[in-house]
């Protein structure tokens, strides 16, 4: 037996299983694909062609007009630009706040570093629960305020860990020279630590930014009753459950007469392709660094 | 943490890090030494303490008839009036019964399903396919449950869902999948796995390729065809993490969340969707029943955790594996 005949024809078998193996993986693909492609065709088509059903995965008459009636009505844009707020502050504070404490745990001699690991592993293992986190959001005052969105989950103690392993495999003698130099430990974490940390900041920031682009719970829960501080995530399950349930009263008149001249299946399928899209756009980054971090996350754990 | 620590302790120099051996210091002396270290961690440390710590101490309110504004001291103590309250309420069984229902079927098929589909993507031997089969996979796991639960109803829609488009091609009257409370355990699971798949087999997938390549050769030259690989080598080198994971996924069968049961559900599967955590939002902060609302967070959090313990001691006595 040859090497390369070895390689394929090992056993009886072989044919066989790579056969069903490749189907089953085809059944995968499919199966995953289809919806995405499916909604995104509605999207795409002449709303009132759509009712005719039969859809699969291309549009049958192309269309922009239901992104342009979404973008022009509504609560839509404006929890679009929330959801982009909150995930780009959230995310940078995150970012800040977690490599600042990691880097002061990063260092052994530092006074509280003992006290502070302990004090922040706790946080992975007990929580308070959500009664009483609603109320003591309601004590702190963050109802209705867009703090809420970056405040509570801002010091996150996985983070800092992963961050901090991280910061410890450094070559060490930079920080070293630098603070010989005179430099204080500010200016080494801002001009040689940060910048050393890099691929570690991008996992851990594309973590963050897709947990802050994709919930809804907070805005449904402590910001409901303010429009102007509605996220995109919202207003998708808003559409999407007032035309489940049939509950239009739910439902601003205003947008229920829009409604009625679009077919809501092409402006449910349309916003969820804007909710989507910025995750499809980052989606190549997130593939390389997400898979990295959880290895990281793993290996640590 | 605590191996870096003792492996520092009583060597003098690690990688240059202390070149000069330390003198003893005056406190003061190392706090002002380290003040940015302080300042750069104290102030998050303090925001841990509010946003983690405090709820924690929220779990008082389970034992108090909670008034909203009053001070802590001036709240009513009553005991454990809110948890036998509680126990009294038949719908607190049915949250219960779904939570542990759902739960265990998640956990049952987000173990195999991704195992099997690891072991198959490992043996897959196209590259291309290989990486085109993993980018897709892991798609979904990136999209919020309302996108997901937009989906799920789109494809099983009785006038445009693919799923019923077959069944009426073979012949078959269309089904009200999402109008029927005896199938909403089924979608649940389905919709996770459908989520889920390809992101909870990656870690899977790193384990089988962290096992050593000769044992293979060794058991092909052995006569081994591909399914006494997978049996004998495959599985025994991802053992170890498979267990670890489902001590720990066995702990968390309670907490797994409501996201999902929220997103998915509707007035007439309301029954099977209402969740331990939903039944404490419900009560906690729609009808203002905060005592009850925590104490269903104490009971969740309690069952939880026996079932850690439970879960762990067996593997400990049977495997010798420990979580803890």
């Amino acid at each position: 037996m040859t090497t390369t005949r070895s390689k394929w024809f090992f056993s009886r078998s072989g044919w066989t299983f790579d056969a069903v193996n490749a189907l089953i993986m085809i059944l995968v693909l499919v199966v995953t694909l289809y919806p995405f492609l499916n909604v995104l065709a509605i999207s795409l088509n002449d709303s009132k062609d759509s009712v005719r059903g039969g859809l699969t995965i291309f549009p049958r008459i192309f269309t922009l007009e239901n992104y342009k009636t979404i973008l022009n009505f509504g609560n839509i844009p404006h929890a679009a630009m929330i959801s982009a707020l909150r995930t780009l502050i959230g995310t940078f504070l995150s970012l800040v706040a977690c490599s600042m404490v990691a880097y002061a745990l990063h260092h052994r001699e530092f006074m509280g570093r003992r006290f502070l690991s302990r004090f922040l592993a706790i946080t992975l293992y007990v929580s308070g629960g959500l009664i009483p986190g609603f109320l003591l959001i309601r004590t702190l005052g963050l109802m209705n305020n867009f703090l809420v969105y970056i405040l509570p989950g801002m010091v996150n103690a996985f983070n800092i860990f992963v961050i901090r392993t991280y910061m410890d495999g450094l070559p060490h003698e930079l920080q070293e020279s630098a603070k010989i130099d005179g430099a204080n430990d500010f200016m080494i974490f801002r001009r040689i630590v940060i910048p050393l940390c890099q691929p570690v900041l991008a996992t851990i920031g594309l973590f963050v930014a897709v947990g802050q682009w994709n919930s809804w719970f907070d805005t449904y829960i402590y910001n409901a009753s303010d429009p102007n501080l509605s996220t995109l995530q919202y207003e998708l399950m808003k559409v999407l459950q007032s035309t489940q349930t049939g509950n239009e009263a739910a439902y601003g008149s205003d947008v229920v007469q829009r409604m009625q001249q679009v077919s809501p299946e092409s402006i449910k399928m349309a916003i969820t392709i804007i909710t989507i899209a910025p995750i499809l756009v980052v989606y190549p980054f997130l593939q390389r660094y997400f898979v990295r971090g959880l290895v990281i996350g793993a290996v640590k754990g | 943490m605590s191996e870096r620590d003792t492996t520092v302790t009583g060597t003098t120099v690690i990688a240059g890090r202390r070149m000069v051996p330390r003198k003893r210091r005056g406190f003061f002396r190392t706090l002002a030494e380290q003040r940015f270290l302080f300042l750069m961690s104290m102030p998050f440390a303090v925001m841990v303490l509010i946003f983690n710590y405090l709820p924690i101490w929220g779990w008082t309110v389970a034992f108090q008839k909670y008034k909203p504004g009053k001070l802590f001291w001036a709240q009513t103590w009553v005991g454990l009036a809110n948890f036998i309250d509680l126990f009294q309420q038949p719908r607190f069984y049915l949250a219960l019964q779904n939570t542990l229902t759902m739960s265990l079927m998640s956990l049952l098929v987000n173990f195999t399903f991704p195992i099997a589909f690891a072991i198959l993507l490992s043996e897959m031997r196209w590259r291309g396919f290989k990486r085109l089969i993993q980018t897709v996979s892991y798609l979904p796991h990136f999209v919020s449950w309302v996108v997901v639960s937009g989906i799920v109803y789109r494809m099983l829609s009785t006038d445009a869902g693919p799923i019923n488009q077959i069944i009426s091609a073979m012949g078959g009257k269309p089904i009200q999948f999402m109008a029927q409370s005896n199938l909403f355990y089924f979608i649940v699971t389905g919709a996770d796995l459908w989520k889920e798949l390809g992101w909870n087999a990656i870690i899977y997938l790193a384990a089988i390729a962290a096992i050593d390549p000769e044992l293979f050769e060794a058991a092909k030259v052995d006569g081994a065809g591909r399914w006494g690989q997978i049996w004998n080598i495959t599985l025994p080198g991802i053992s170890h993490i498979v267990i670890i994971l489902l001590i720990l996924s066995i702990g968390n069968l309670i907490n797994i969340g409501f996201e999902r049961q929220f997103q998915l559900m509707n007035t007439i599967v309301l029954d099977r969707a209402q969740v331990l955590e939903l039944y404490a939002l419900r009560y906690g902060i729609q009808m203002n029943n905060f005592g009850r609302g925590a104490a269903i967070g104490v009971v969740n959090s309690v069952v939880s955790l026996t079932l850690l313990f439970v879960a762990n001691g067996i593997f400990r006595r049977k495997t010798g594996e420990s979580v803890m």
